[in-house]
């Protein structure tokens, strides 16, 4: 599904990637965690194509093509996803509008006839309901005055909609209470599929007691220290990320 | 600047041929009135760059060209199929061509007998007196060489006088027309709603794709507890001049909402000024669009005059290629206006490098009880919110588009009339035809 391979990322001078090696499988959850300052956002901002950073070597391979070659969109319509950490809001774009938008163009994208209004609807209500979420929220602006449960929610149901190939949750559990965790969890697994990949991106482990990674990875200054099981993440849940840093030095 | 003098002083000579023409030849006041207004023009001219509240906007091109003032039997055919689609399906119509009221063209049927809604001509024929107690009251000719020019050279306008306690079933909908190239058109308009009425207004400013002069006054006085809504769309050709002024006279607990759509025109400048009783309140909107060389200016006068009154102001900008915007909103609270509550707001969105906003807000405040606040802006479009859309599907351009339809959009979701607001919303629409926005979809 996706490979990188030595990848090195710079923001200006400073290198924030130092050669980063990541295989994820079809079907396969993925954990990434670290201390604050490892990279891990970098890592999920450049799989997105956002700008202001410089890659300085290796190479990002998505379903066997350049993923750095690609627009941000067309990144999107070929099926990655980001659940943004901190979701943008954008007053006077109806959520229920950038869906429609965001989905047909995934459709065009894949040679498919756009939904009509009616099918639209019947896709996206059903979701709404998934997500334990308002019907109202539809047609309120993109995120505007949103709490950041609501945020979050309104992320896994924009990728319940557009059912991307390779998922990447930045940083999904912050600012979440444990009933909205618990909610956001269950759209999440409720999406785990055998074609369908997961990138968590996390700080702690709390977020990995509701979504079981099948792999974890411990990202520190700019590369993959450790690459582990499940158990992996409680051991530094006990031990602190200062376990693994000393065992590389 | 010697040339420009020149011109300038041609329209008093010209004044006598055309005289004859402007409304009201038979009553007295008013031609002492027009008289005056022709001696303050001739010293004054137009406005210039050193007057601090046209400082930011040069007439200088209108000083330039000498507009023939339209003669009654002299005004141009009308696309009717093209006037029709600016109207509202549910409103009492005035058309003025050119600056003369057309009869063929206005519709008024089924107006009640105790609500007046006339030309101006027709007024002065009819109920000069019923006018004479509300011209020059709510503005005075010596506020600028516009409003003197105006005074001296109306030809025509609309005169709506709206009874106590009644409220009107339907908009009044005036709609000026300009056919001719280097013609000008004034107009001059007096709205009185009387206490506890209620009306609302719609102006729209529509003309041919050649250069030509159009200036509206209007003057509006808003009656105890009564309630007035003004909303204005201009969209004049492209070469348009557009002077519109909005003087406004708000008595207690008077509420007055106006909305300002200004589109159109090569250069355009609207004063609106309010004068607040005790607890009136006012809200003011605005939204300008300008593209390739438009300069468009609004020029906002918001006065506490008395206690308890509410003023809430938005105003936002989209300047493109090398359009320039100005904002000027000034906020008066005299010493006796306590508990006075103001918000006053401009946001302008820069969508070149070449596009400029000039934003002054002033506060004057003589009370100590009072509650006021204003902002600015002048910022480009969101980069984060621009990578959003895109991590959205949505491609750059389209991304663009839509947060500057929506930036724009928040005003017109604020007129309240259906009809108005479809009407307003297709202009928007057909201004950003590659947001990827259907109607359908808002």
């Amino acid at each position: 599904m996706l490979s990188i391979k030595n990848l090195h990322v710079s923001v200006g001078d400073k290198p924030i990637l130092k050669g980063v090696n990541l295989e994820i499988k079809a079907g396969e959850v993925h954990a990434i965690m670290g201390p604050n300052g490892a990279g891990k956002s970098t890592l999920s901002h450049i799989l997105s194509g956002k700008s202001g950073y410089t890659i300085t070597e290796g190479s990002v391979t998505y379903q066997g093509k350049d993923l750095l070659e690609m627009d941000p969109e067309i990144r999107a319509r070929e099926g990655i996803f980001l659940a943004f950490q901190y979701p943008v809001e954008i007053p006077g774009v109806s959520n229920i509008y950038l869906l429609k938008a965001a989905l047909n163009a995934i459709r065009t994208h894949n040679g498919l006839a756009e939904v009509d209004a009616f099918d639209f609807l019947k896709i996206v209500k059903g979701k709404v309901k998934l997500l334990e979420m308002d019907e109202q929220f539809l047609y309120r602006s993109v995120n505007e005055g949103f709490s950041g449960g609501e945020k979050k929610r309104n992320e896994i149901l924009q990728a319940a909609i557009l059912e991307p190939s390779m998922c990447i949750l930045d940083e999904t559990d912050s600012g979440l209470d444990i009933d909205a965790l618990k909610v956001v969890a269950a759209g999440v697994n409720s999406l785990r599929a055998a074609d369908r990949s997961f990138l968590m991106i996390t700080h702690y482990q709390r977020l990995l007691d509701y979504i079981k990674p099948d792999i974890v990875h411990v990202l520190a200054d700019g590369r993959i220290v450790k690459t582990a099981g499940p158990e992996l993440a409680l051991e530094l849940e006990a031990k602190g990320y200062s376990w693994v840093e000393e065992q590389v030095a | 600047m010697m040339e420009a003098e020149r011109v300038v002083s041609q329209y008093p000579a010209q004044y006598e041929k055309t005289a004859a023409s402007l409304a009201g030849q038979s009553v007295a006041w008013l031609q002492s009135i027009r008289q005056k207004a022709l001696a303050s023009f001739s010293e004054s001219g137009f406005p210039s760059l050193r007057d601090e509240e046209w400082r930011y906007t040069n007439v200088s091109a209108i000083e330039k060209k000498l507009f023939s003032p339209a003669v009654q039997d002299e005004i141009g055919a009308v696309d009717v199929s093209w006037l029709n689609t600016y109207r509202l399906e549910n409103a009492w119509t005035i058309v003025l061509v050119d600056g003369y009221f057309s009869e063929a063209l206005s519709n008024l049927a089924g107006l009640p007998d105790d609500v007046q809604v006339l030309s101006m001509a027709n007024a002065l024929e009819q109920c000069p007196n019923d006018l004479k107690n509300y011209f020059g009251q709510a503005v005075n000719d010596e506020l600028h060489g516009f409003i003197a020019f105006n005074s001296a050279w109306f030809t025509d306008g609309l005169f709506v006088h709206v009874p106590t306690e009644h409220v009107l079933a339907k908009p009044v909908h005036i709609i000026h027309v300009a056919t001719q190239a280097g013609y000008m058109a004034n107009t001059r308009n007096i709205v009185a709603v009387d206490g506890m009425a209620k009306a609302e207004l719609v102006e729209t400013f529509i003309g041919c794709d050649e250069a030509y002069l159009s200036s509206a006054v209007t003057e509006v006085f808003v009656g105890k507890n009564a309630d007035l809504s003004i909303s204005k769309l201009q969209v004049e050709g492209d070469k348009a001049y557009h002077f519109g002024g909005t003087y406004v006279v708000q008595e207690d607990n008077a509420r007055f909402e106006h909305h300002n759509f200004c589109f159109g025109g090569l250069l355009a400048r609207n004063d609106i000024h309010t004068d607040l009783g005790l607890a009136s309140e006012c809200d003011l909107n605005g939204l300008y669009l300008g593209v390739k060389r438009q300069h468009i200016d609004n020029h906002t006068r918001i006065n506490h005059l008395k206690a308890h009154a509410q003023s809430k102001e938005l105003y936002k900008g989209v300047l493109n290629q090398r359009a320039r915007g100005v904002f000027q909103g000034r906020v008066l609270v005299a010493e006796q206006a306590q508990k006075t509550s103001s918000e006053m707001n401009n946001r302008n969105l820069l969508l070149s490098n070449d596009a400029e906003a000039d934003t002054k807000p002033q506060l004057e405040i003589y009370a100590d009880d009072v509650k006021c606040a204003h902002g600015v802006t002048v910022g480009q479009l969101d980069e984060k919110s621009i990578f959003y859309l895109q991590s959205r599907c949505i491609d750059e351009e389209t991304a663009r588009n839509m947060l500057t339809f929506a930036f724009a959009n928040e005003m017109v979701e604020k007129v309240k009339n259906k009809d108005l607001h479809d009407q307003v919303l297709q202009q928007l629409l057909e201004r950003f035809p590659q947001s990827g926005i259907e109607q359908e979809w808002l």
